[in-house]
């Protein structure tokens, strides 16, 4: 027992998951509706508020949601982050950015990815599309739609970002 | 009515990149021990032990609330985990806490940690998700829109951010147990840190800390053991909320004001600022040190900003409110302690035993922890002062 050995200081153990995701009702028909080209929410009962992706029950008023609305392609920036790093798994080349959006006929916000524009320029309130993929290849996936870019059209005023209807106009009360 | 709860002992690591001198459970046990020890008391003398660590990839795989009993004299006594994502190490020690204001158990053993170096808990909350696109971007990218919603309400200037990360930075270079030891760091140099989530650059954002805390809780009977001065808890408090609502405040979240409120009427703090003589307060990217200055009260809103630029929350420029005089979660970052920390040097203050980083005379101090997308919140009030 001469040989002097190396600490042993870490072995690889690696751990792969794969997994089955149980979408339940609310999210079923909203990804089903993806693959045929439309963004979908639902809206609550008790305060009006369209949620997308709809989850079946509105947090707020802890009541279920039934009722589908077809959203629009439109969206307005609510915030947004310019990233400098890359994301693990994606092959997206910093800087990207990485916007708050919220389409018209919502009252809620997801992230997206934003492009096509000048990353200096691009400001809360801003007005943007969705750009799909081709048909042929729609999945039941948020990544149909490849990204945003901006859109011709005024800002929004903040007091009214996220309460816009389908039609981009301010909803009446 | 609930029965008098004082910590009476508190220990802490040395928080680092990588302690690859120790396991967990070493990690861990290192500052259970220095808590004991501060106390004056050993293993033999705790009734029950809560742990307390955040969700990292190897979540089902660790399993901490298993196999740390031994390490933390467990055996035999009651032992519970609690998880609250970023706030737990708050919700932790009030949950220790709570255990003793019950009557149930007369001397807690309370500990967090995270071995940040053997998890990757940053990556671990940007996994893809099903129905939305793989854009997580760690809890920066969360973050940062939320704080440029804030500058754009608030009209602050757009160095805030840079002053708090000096500021902080220069806290932590008087406490030894800082992971960052930073006294000479500038403006100048966090300006021109790399941008990682615009407007968050590197040097606005905490670190990744391996480390632990651990607390001693007793009840008012058994305060005697330890040389120095009880911290007498005088109030605590934990709310949460969705992490997604049509309409949410964001910037300035409901369950923060009225946890706020909440241990403020317990504590009877009327005016935080004026009442409170040092703060520790999470704050894991600069600018939420002026949001939170103004969901806690201690500013009007749209005036946090205020207190930062004028000095008012540092102890270098003699401010009357000191945030995070041990460099707070700027400094060191071992998520799962993270709380636990803000509320055990929360202690150190009115116990007298902050070191180069005690605010003279404090009597009346706060702790704080959220986590979570900003939905968690715990908070408590100690004081030198028996209530
Ligand atoms: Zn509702």
């Amino acid at each position: 027992m001469s040989e002097a050995r190396e600490p042993v200081t870490g072995i690889e153990a690696p751990v792969y998951l794969q997994y089955q995701f149980t979408a339940g009702r609310a999210p079923s028909r909203f990804l089903s509706a993806l693959k045929q080209g439309r963004l979908t929410g639902q809206r609550c009962p008790g305060c009006s508020q369209v949620y997308i992706p709809p989850r079946g029950a509105c947090p707020a008023c802890g009541i279920a949601t039934e009722e589908e609305v077809t959203l629009s392609n439109k969206a307005t920036v609510q915030s947004f982050t310019i990233v400098y790093i890359p994301i693990p798994g994606n092959p997206i080349k910093p800087p990207y950015i990485v916007a708050n959006l919220v389409p018209d006929g919502a009252n809620i916000s997801f992230i997206h990815l934003l492009s096509e524009c000048v990353n200096e320029e691009v400001h809360i309130g801003q007005r943007v599309q969705a750009v799909w993929k081709p048909e042929a290849e729609w999945d039941y996936k948020m990544d149909n739609i490849i990204y945003y870019k901006p859109l011709d059209e005024p800002d929004v005023p903040v007091e009214l970002i996220g309460k816009l209807g389908v039609d981009g106009r301010e909803v009446q009360p | 009515m609930a029965q008098l709860a004082a910590v009476i002992g508190t220990g802490q690591t040395r928080y680092k990149t990588k302690r690859g001198d120790v396991s967990i459970a070493g990690l861990l046990r290192e500052a259970a021990v220095n808590a004991l020890e501060d106390a004056g008391l050993g293993f033999e003398d705790i009734d029950a032990v809560v742990i307390g660590k955040a969700p990292d990839m190897f979540e089902g795989v660790v399993m901490p609330e298993c196999y740390l009993a031994d390490a933390l004299g467990a055996n035999g006594k009651p032992m519970l985990r609690v998880h609250t994502a970023g706030s737990v190490g708050g919700s932790t020690a009030l949950v220790a806490a709570s255990h003793v204001q019950s009557g149930t158990f007369k001397r807690v053993l309370t500990v967090t940690y995270e071995k940040q170096s053997e998890s990757n808990a940053m990556w671990a909350l940007s996994t893809p998700q099903p129905f939305a696109v793989h854009l997580n971007a760690g809890a920066g990218g969360y973050f940062a829109p939320i704080i440029r919603e804030y500058m754009r309400r608030s009209k602050a200037p757009w160095d805030v951010g840079i002053k708090v990360a000096v500021k902080d930075r220069l806290h932590g270079a008087r406490n030894p147990l800082a992971h960052l030891h930073k006294p000479d760091i500038t403006m100048k140099e966090v300006e021109e840190s790399m941008m990682l989530w615009d407007p968050l650059r590197l040097l606005e954002a905490c670190p990744s800390s391996d480390g632990a805390c651990a607390m001693v809780i007793a009840a008012e009977d058994a305060v005697d053991s330890s040389a120095k001065p009880p911290a007498w808890i005088r109030g605590g408090a934990m709310r949460s909320e969705p992490t997604m609502y049509a309409g949410r405040e964001e910037v300035n979240p409901r369950a923060g004001r009225d946890c706020a409120a909440d241990v403020y009427a317990q504590a009877g703090i009327r005016d935080p600022r004026r009442d409170l003589d040092v703060a520790e307060i999470y704050v894991p990217f600069s600018w939420y040190e002026p949001m939170w200055l103004e969901n806690l009260g201690f500013a009007e809103e749209g005036q946090g900003w205020r207190l930062t630029m004028e000095g008012a929350t540092s102890l270098d420029e003699g401010g009357d409110i000191p945030w995070n005089p041990s460099g707070g979660v700027l400094s060191s970052n071992p998520i799962g302690a993270s709380g636990m920390i803000r509320f055990a040097e929360a202690a150190r203050q009115v116990r007298g035993d902050a070191g180069a980083h005690q605010v003279e005379g404090a009597k009346l101090a706060m702790g704080h922890a959220y986590g979570g997308g900003a939905q968690f919140f715990s908070m408590w009030i100690v004081g030198a002062d028996k209530p």
